[in-house]
């Protein structure tokens, strides 16, 4: 098991390098240079200053060399400070956005798994009944729906006309002065809307997976057996099948692992949450490029080792899998 | 299938745009901004009087040029990419490998925002984008396909009558490795779709005056409690069209892979 890991996690240099090397070259695709940024836009900066602007910032060298002094600086955890206005380091701004990323996005995991599991085993275990046919194609149809369009219905339906729900933010203006299950119940109603629509696509796909993944654990002949022994039903399904089709809703939690860190950008651009994916929008309307490439390589690496984490808990999770032929 | 009966409506309504647009999809005209649907403007206006209707006809233009040049590109990369993995093996493939792995990396939102950002929203850099950060599934798919075929007899028997690498690929090889590139294609014009209002949608695809649906929709959000209309119709209109592509590609997927015998 140690082996195994070690071995995955050399294998990741390369592919660490490869990210930063992908990084560099996309932010060197622009024309002009980083600095134009903060040149053009002041008329008095004459040829020499412009110079000595590369020069601090080390653009006269030659690529490869530049590549070398990121890198260097990346190791130490240095990812440059933001270009808009508040300039502050990039690694802070992100890393204090996370958490309401990857918060949101586990609380939709636990939505979407908690529902579309009993969805998908009912539906397998009363195959070809209303129930199945309809939620087939209900699947398919949430499947097909873009998820920033929903969000936007549902915000027209549930805040602008009906005004049960807030739109916008994490928090109300007042949310200050509530007492604290005042302010729990402030962020749970703002958290609403967002949790449920972005769901919807994550309940299709497993509730479609679920059921699949039981219909062919029901074809099983232990199943057969199990029921031929007297077994009843209810036991027959608890028991013996779903514990065999969860298998592989686990390598899918496993793989949804390295998605919680990308934050949906559409999402929290129209819920106006303060998480990454907005901070990422903001950072490109912006053009702040220490910020948007400090997010690329952070994310990159992030999810890189959630597909570790992922791989890791599939190895343990499924028996079957030997430790040695894997990687 | 129902879903090639929604592709073909809408690929027709797109190539007769310029006939069966009541209005010019960009004449603006302030004195009508952000009326509701009318025997005049059958959608409604937008935030600059412009008729709904129209531009979602030429949006239509918009959106499947973007799907397919994308997906076009998309799978000119994978394809090249995985017949050399799957064709050469060895160094070849395992730098191919590594490369997929680097990109898979990346949440792909992220990055085609970071490209768009450093080469300007436009729809030609839309569609470069999307192709360029979709590829990877294609590539695996034509990796694995060539791997297996590689070994087949007819490639054995055509190797042994004299035929060279070139020949074998194309002659050979890759005709009998697109049936699922096919299907990943079709899914994948969906998806790219999906991508380009979504880039839209946040400013940062087709740029106004040229109507795509998804810069419509931001005119929506941002009108949302004046104008339901604009939040509604172009919705519609890109379900209606994933559901038309996601149940063609779902359709040839049963049709050309025997080895599905599922319960679908």
């Amino acid at each position: 098991m140690a082996v195994y890991i070690v071995r995955r996690i050399l294998l990741m240099i390369p592919l660490l390098f490869g990210i930063t090397v992908i990084s560099f070259l996309v932010v060197h695709l622009a024309p002009g240079e980083p600095t134009d940024m903060m040149t053009d836009l002041n008329p008095k900066a004459s040829l020499e200053a412009k110079e000595r602007l590369r020069a601090l910032y080390g653009l006269d060298q030659p690529l490869h060399v530049q590549y070398w002094r990121w890198l260097g600086r990346l190791s130490r955890l240095d990812f440059g400070t933001s270009f808009s206005s508040d300039r502050r380091p990039v690694l802070e701004k992100t890393l204090e956005r996370m958490p309401v990323t990857i918060g949101l996005n586990v609380l939709s995991e636990i939505f979407v798994f908690s529902i579309a599991l009993p969805i998908g085993i009912l539906a397998a275990v009363r195959r070809g009944s209303l129930f199945d046919k309809i939620s087939t194609v209900g699947v398919f149809f949430f499947f097909s729906v873009p998820t920033f369009w929903l969000a936007l219905l549902a915000m027209l339906l549930f805040g602008v006309k009906l005004g049960w729900l807030p739109i916008s933010g994490l928090r109300s203006f007042d949310h200050d002065q509530l007492g604290f299950w005042g302010r729990m119940a402030d962020l749970a109603r703002h958290l609403v809307l967002p949790v449920v629509v972005g769901s919807i696509g994550g309940l299709a796909g497993i509730s479609r997976f679920m059921r699949s993944g039981m219909l062919e654990v029901i074809r099983q002949d232990y199943v057969r057996t199990a029921r031929a022994k007297g077994v009843p039903e209810g036991q027959v399904i608890w028991r013996h099948a779903l514990r065999n089709a969860v298998l592989p809703i686990i390598t899918i939690l496993g793989l949804s692992v390295p998605g919680l860190i990308a934050g949906s950008v559409i999402f929290e651009t129209i819920f106006a949450i303060p998480g990454i994916g907005q901070l990422m929008w903001q950072a490109v309307m912006a053009r702040d490029y220490p910020m948007i490439l400090g997010n690329l390589v952070i994310s990159g690496v992030l999810t890189l080792f959630g597909n570790l984490v992922a791989d890791v808990g599939y190895v343990l999770a499924d028996p079957r899998i030997s430790f040695s032929g894997r990687g | 299938m129902a879903g090639l009966v929604l592709v073909a409506g809408l690929a027709a309504a797109a190539m007769t745009a310029p006939w069966i647009a009541p209005h010019d999809p960009t004449a603006i005209d302030a004195g009508i901004i952000l009326a509701g649907p009318s025997a005049q403007h059958l959608l409604g206006t937008d935030d600059l009087g412009r008729d709904v209707l129209s531009r979602m006809i030429y949006g239509a233009r918009i959106s499947l040029a973007v799907g397919f040049v994308s997906v076009g590109i998309a799978v000119l990369i994978g394809t090249t990419l995985g017949a050399c993995a799957g064709f050469f093996g060895g160094f070849a493939d395992a730098i191919v490998m590594r490369f997929v792995d680097v990109m898979l990396c990346f949440p792909s939102t992220f990055l085609i925002l970071t490209v768009i950002a450093f080469i300007g929203p436009s729809i030609w850099n839309v569609m470069f984008v999307i192709g360029v950060t979709g590829w990877m599934g294609v590539c695996r798919l034509v990796r694995a396909e060539f791997l297996s075929l590689r070994e087949r007899d007819f490639v054995v028997a055509a190797r042994a009558l004299g035929a060279g690498d070139a020949r074998l690929i194309f002659r050979h090889i890759l005709p009998n490795a697109m049936a699922p590139v096919l299907v990943a294609a079709v899914l994948g014009v969906a998806g790219a779709i999906l991508t380009e209002s979504g880039l839209s949608f946040l400013g940062l695809g087709v740029q106004p005056p040229t109507p795509s649906w998804g810069n419509i929709l931001t005119a929506g959000k941002d009108n949302i409690d004046v104008a339901w209309w604009l939040s509604f119709f172009p919705g519609v209109a890109i379900t209606l069209t994933m559901l038309g592509y996601n149940m063609l590609g779902e359709g040839l997927r049963d049709a050309l892979d025997p080895r599905l015998g599922g319960d679908e």
